[in-house]
C-alpha cells in the first residue's frame, strides 16, 4: 500500500530548496578565511577544480537516489541493500546532532537582531564600571564587540568544567528559533515550498546591498587587493587542496540525507542533472561573491583600526612633548619621531614602549572563522558604519535566513525516514513527529545555552559531523556503483528522467570521487590521530583574550562519541541484518 | 594690586629682611619689596606639579577642524572666569574672583597649569575643592570652549561618565515578544487548519468509508492515486496527466 506521496508544487521550489540548504552559513564565514588563509585568488583554482571532479558528480549522485527511491535516507539505502540500511541511519544521527548545535547560531542571530534596534548599538560601547569613573575593566581589556559576545551573549565561563547555569536569554531565543523552524516544517513540502523562496532569494539581496555598502566603505579596497593577490606558492601545499576538497564537500551538505530527502519529493521525471550542476554552481559562486563583500568589510575594520592606531600615537607624541595640535600627521609621523628620538632621547625612550607600530598589513592578517567573524568581526565593522542600525538589521536577518534554510533540510533529513517508516506514520501524524522532534532538540539544545555552552558548541561544530560525513559519502559512493550496480542504476534513470548517463558522471562516480574520499578520509584520521590531545580555545576574563587549554576526560569521552554514534552505525547495521536473515532462513529452512 | 601680609615663613624663604634704610626711601623700597614677593610667591604657587595644581589641556584643532579658534589672552581669561565660576558654586567660596585663578606654563599644544588660591592669595585652596567644583559644572566648561570631555582634558580629574539611559524595559524583550507571539499565532492557525482538514476528510467519506475500506487495497494502486486526495483538493486531477503536461513545459 502507497501513499501518495506529497510533492513540490513545482520544479523551482525543489531547486530553491536545495539552494537554500546548500547556502549557508559557511559560504559566509568559513569560505572567506580558507581564502586568505590558502593563497587568495588563487585558491580558487583547486577549489574549481573539486568542485567540478567531486562537488558535482556527488550531489547528483545524492539527488539521483532520492528521486529514483523516492523515500528518506534510510528507505533509499535499505532498498539498494538491506545490509546498507545503515548508511542511511547514520546519515539520520548526523542529521540530528547537526539540528541540536546549528539552531543555537539561530538563536544568537536572534539575539543580535533584537538588540539592533538600539541607539547606539549595545557592542558599540562598553558599560560603565560601578563608580562611573571609567569602563568595565573586562572590556576594556578586550574590545566592545567582543565583551558583548563573551559576557552578555554568552556569559561564558573560563573553562568547560565549569558549566554555570542556564542563560534564560539565550534559551528564550532558541525556544524562538524552534518555534520558527517547525512553523516551516508543519505541513511538510506544503509548507516548506513557500518558506523557501524566501530563504534562497533574500539573503542574495541583502548581500547586494552589502556589496555595494562593503565596495564605497572607505580601506574596502585595502581588503580586496589583500584577498585577491594570488599567492602562487601555496598551490604546492597539499594542505590548500585537501581544504578546498573539504570546504566543497561540507558546503554541498552531502551525506546529511537532506539531499536525498528533498529529491524524494520530486516528480521522477525531472531533470536532476541539470539541477545538481545549477546548484553546485550557484553555491560555489556564493562563496565567492560573500567573500568579496566580507573582505570589503575587512578592508575597512583594518583600515579604521590602522587609523586609530595611528591617531593614539600622534596623541601620545603631542601629549608628551606639548607640541602644537594637528601639527603631526599620519604623514610627517615618521620625520617627527625621528626629529623626536635625537632631540630629546631621554624623554623619547621614556614613551617609546607606548608607541605602537601600526600595520595595515597585520590588521588585514587577523583571519577569523565561524562565530568569531559573524558576530565579532562583522559586528565591529558595522558599528563604524552610519546609520549602522539599519546594516546591523539587515546582516542579522541575512544570518538567519541562512541558517533557518540549512535547517529547512536539517530536519528534513530526519523527519522525512520518520514518516516514510510505516509504524511511527501510523501512530502518529506527521505535525506531532515534527513537533517531537523540534522538542526533543530544543530540550538538548538548553547545553548550549549554559555558561560553558560555546565549548560543547565548538565540540560538536568540529567532530560530530567531519568524519562521518566522509565516510557515509564514500560507501554511498561504493554501494551505489558496485552493490547496487552503476549500469542497472544507469537504466533506470534513463527510464525515469529520460535521459542517459553521460561517461563524465559514471567515471567520476565509479572511479574518481571514491579516491578522493578515501584520500580524504584517511588525511583526517592521521590528523586526528597525529594532534595528540585535543585542545579548546578557552576565554579569559582577566586577560581579555583567548587562552588554550586541554579538554578534560569527559569531553574527551563525549567527542568519541558523537564520531562512534554515526560511523558505527553502518557496520552495526550490516551485522544486525546479517545475523537477522541468518535467523530467519534458520528459521525458514527445516520448515521447507 | 593688593598687598598682602607676609606669614613668618614666607619671610624666611623668599625674601630678605628690610634693610635699615632712612624713613624716607622706606615706604618706597618696601612697595618694591612686597611686589618682588608676591610675584615670587604668584610663581610659586603656580607651577608644573605645584601642591593643589592641575594640568589641563585642549585639543581644539582635533575638536572643531577648520573652525578652530586660536588660544590667546583672552580664552585664558575665559577659562579662568569658568573656573571662578565654578569655585563660587562651593559653599564658603563665593567670594571667589578671576584674579584668585593663576595660570602658567602655558603651551603650544594648548596646555596649562592653574591653581585657586584663596582671598589672601597666599595659600592655593585644597585640590578635592577644586576638583570637585569642576566636575559639578563640567559641562557648562566644556560648552564655553565648545568642547567635550575628550578635547578639554582636566589632567587627574576623572569625567563623571553618563550614565546608559536603560529603559524601563528593555527593547529587545518588546522585540522578542511580538515575534513570539506572531510565531505562535501562526502556529496554532495551521494546526487548527489541518485539524479542521482531516476531520472533513474523516467526516465525508464516513457513509462510504466501510464499503472503500475494503477495495481500498485494490483501488490504491490504480494510476497510483488515491481516492483521499481528490476529494481535498476538491477535484479530479490525474496525476498522470500532469506529468504529461510537465515533460511539454520544463523548467
Amino acid at each position: 500500500m502507497e501513499k501518495a506521496r506529497p510533492l513540490w508544487s513545482n520544479p523551482l521550489q525543489f531547486v530553491f530548496a536545495c539552494i537554500s540548504y546548500a547556502v549557508g552559513l559557511g559560504n559566509v564565514w568559513r569560505f572567506p578565511y580558507l581564502c586568505q588563509m590558502y593563497g587568495g585568488g588563487s585558491f580558487l583554482v583547486p577549489y574549481v577544480i573539486m568542485l567540478l571532479v567531486e562537488g558535482m558528480p556527488l550531489l547528483y549522485l545524492e539527488l539521483a537516489v532520492g528521486q529514483r527511491m523516492r523515500q528518506g535516507s534510510i528507505g533509499a539505502w535499505r532498498t539498494i541493500s538491506p545490509y546498507l540500511s545503515g548508511v542511511g541511519v547514520a546519515s539520520v544521527v548526523v542529521s540530528f546532532f547537526l539540528s541540536m548545535y546549528y539552531n543555537v547560531i539561530n538563536a544568537w542571530s536572534f539575539w543580535y537582531l533584537f538588540h539592533s534596534f538600539q541607539d547606539p548599538l549595545p557592542w558599540s560601547v562598553c558599560p560603565l564600571n560601578a563608580n562611573r569613573t571609567g569602563y568595565d575593566e573586562e572590556c576594556e581589556k578586550a574590545s566592545s564587540t567582543q565583551y558583548f559576545w563573551y559576557r552578555k551573549t554568552l556569559n561564558i565561563s573560563p573553562s568547560i568544567q565549569e558549566s554555570g547555569g542556564v542563560q534564560w536569554e539565550p534559551a528564550l531565543c532558541l525556544l524562538l528559533a524552534w518555534l520558527l523552524v517547525y512553523l516551516c516544517i508543519l505541513r511538510g513540502t506544503e509548507s516548506t515550498g513557500k518558506v523557501v523562496y524566501f530563504t534562497a532569494s533574500l539573503p542574495y539581496c541583502v548581500l547586494i546591498i552589502y556589496l555595494v555598502r562593503g565596495l564605497t566603505l572607505h580601506g574596502a579596497t585595502n581588503g580586496l587587493k589583500y584577498m585577491f593577490t594570488p599567492k602562487i606558492e601555496q598551490l604546492a601545499n597539499p594542505r590548500t587542496w585537501i581544504n578546498a576538497a573539504t570546504q566543497i564537500f561540507f558546503s554541498l551538505g552531502l551525506g546529511f540525507g537532506s539531499l536525498i530527502a528533498f529529491a524524494s519529493y520530486n516528480e521522477p521525471s525531472n531533470n536532476c542533472q541539470k539541477h545538481a550542476i545549477i546548484v553546485s554552481l550557484i553555491n560555489s559562486s556564493t562563496s565567492i561573491f560573500a567573500s568579496i563583500v566580507t573582505f570589503s568589510i575587512y578592508g575597512f575594520k583594518a583600515t579604521f583600526n590602522y587609523e586609530s592606531c595611528l591617531q593614539k600615537v600622534i596623541l601620545l607624541l603631542i601629549n608628551s612633548f606639548d607640541l602644537e595640535d594637528g601639527s603631526v600627521t599620519a604623514d610627517n609621523l615618521e620625520q617627527v619621531k625621528s626629529y623626536l628620538a635625537s632631540t630629546y632621547p631621554s624623554e623619547y625612550s621614556a614613551i617609546a614602549p607606548q608607541i605602537r607600530n601600526c600595520s595595515l598589513e597585520s590588521e588585514l592578517n587577523t583571519a577569523v572563522q565561524g562565530t568569531g567573524l559573524a558576530f565579532i568581526v562583522y559586528t565591529e565593522a558595522i558599528k563604524n558604519m552610519e546609520v549602522s542600525q539599519l546594516w546591523s538589521v539587515l546582516y542579522f536577518l541575512m544570518m538567519l535566513l541562512l541558517g533557518v534554510g540549512s535547517m529547512l533540510g536539517n530536519t528534513m533529513a530526519i523527519i522525512t525516514p520518520l514518516t516514510d517508516s510505516k509504524f511511527i506514520s501510523s501512530l502518529l501524524p506527521r505535525e506531532v513527529i515534527s513537533g517531537l522532534v523540534c522538542l526533543i532538540n530544543c530540550a538538548i539544545g538548553l547545553v548550549f545555552t549554559l555558561e560553558s555552552g560555546n565549548y560543547w558548541f565548538d565540540i560538536f561544530n568540529d567532530y560530530a559531523a567531519t568524519l562521518s560525513l566522509l565516510l557515509i559519502v564514500l560507501v554511498e559512493a561504493v554501494a551505489l556503483c558496485y552493490v547496487y550496480g552503476l549500469r542497472r542504476f544507469e537504466r533506470e534513470l534513463q527510464a525515469m528522467t529520460g535521459r542517459a548517463l553521460s561517461w563524465y558522471w559514471k567515471i567520476l562516480w565509479a572511479v574518481v570521487s571514491p579516491l578522493l574520499m578515501v584520500g580524504l578520509f584517511i588525511f583526517y584520521l592521521s590528523d586526528y590521530i597525529l594532534a595528540g590531545t585535543l585542545q579548546y580555545q578557552a576565554w579569559d576574563a582577566s586577560q581579555g583574550q583567548l587562552v588554550t587549554r586541554d579538554y578534560p576526560p569527559y569531553a574527551l569521552a563525549v567527542i568519541g562519541l558523537l564520531v562512534a554514534a554515526s560511523t558505527m552505525c553502518v557496520p552495526l547495521v550490516a551485522l544486525g541484518t546479517f545475523v537477522l536473515r541468518r535467523l530467519k532462513r534458520g528459521d525458514t529452512a527445516p520448515v521447507s | 594690586m593688593t598687598v598682602h601680609l607676609l606669614s613668618p615663613t614666607r619671610a624666611s624663604h623668599s625674601g630678605h629682611a628690610p634693610a635699615r634704610l632712612p624713613c624716607v626711601f622706606h615706604s618706597e623700597r618696601m612697595l618694591w619689596l612686597f611686589f618682588f614677593l608676591v610675584t615670587a610667591i604668584h610663581a610659586e604657587l603656580c607651577q608644573p606639579d605645584a601642591e593643589n595644581a592641575f594640568k589641563v589641556r585642549l585639543s581644539i584643532r582635533t575638536a572643531l577642524g577648520d573652525k578652530a579658534y586660536a588660544w590667546d589672552t583672552n580664552e585664558e581669561y575665559l577659562f579662568r572666569a569658568m573656573v571662578a565660576f565654578s569655585m563660587r558654586k562651593v559653599p564658603n567660596r563665593e567670594t571667589t574672583e578671576i584674579s584668585h585663578v593663576l595660570l602658567c606654563n602655558v603651551t603650544q599644544r594648548v596646555s596649562f597649569w592653574f591653581v585657586v588660591t584663596d582671598p589672601s592669595k597666599n595659600h592655593t585652596i585644597p585640590a578635592v575643592e577644586v576638583q570637585s567644583a569642576i566636575r559639578m559644572n563640567r559641562d557648562r566648561i566644556n560648552n564655553a570652549f565648545f568642547l567635550n570631555d575628550q578635547t578639554l582634558e582636566f589632567l587627574k580629574i576623572p569625567s563623571t561618565l553618563a550614565p546608559p539611559t536603560d529603559p524601563s524595559v528593555p527593547v529587545w524583550i518588546i522585540i522578542f515578544g511580538v515575534i513570539f507571539c506572531i510565531v505562535v499565532v501562526a502556529i496554532a492557525l495551521l494546526i487548527l487548519s489541518g485539524i479542521q482538514q482531516r476531520r472533513r476528510k474523516n467526516e465525508g467519506p464516513s457513509e462510504v468509508g466501510d464499503a472503500e475500506d475494503k477495495c481500498e487495497n485494490t483501488i490504491t494502486i490504480e494510476n497510483g492515486i488515491r481516492c483521499d486526495p481528490l476529494d481535498t483538493k476538491g477535484g479530479c486531477v490525474n496525476d498522470a496527466f500532469m506529468t504529461e503536461e510537465e515533460r511539454l513545459t520544463p523548467l
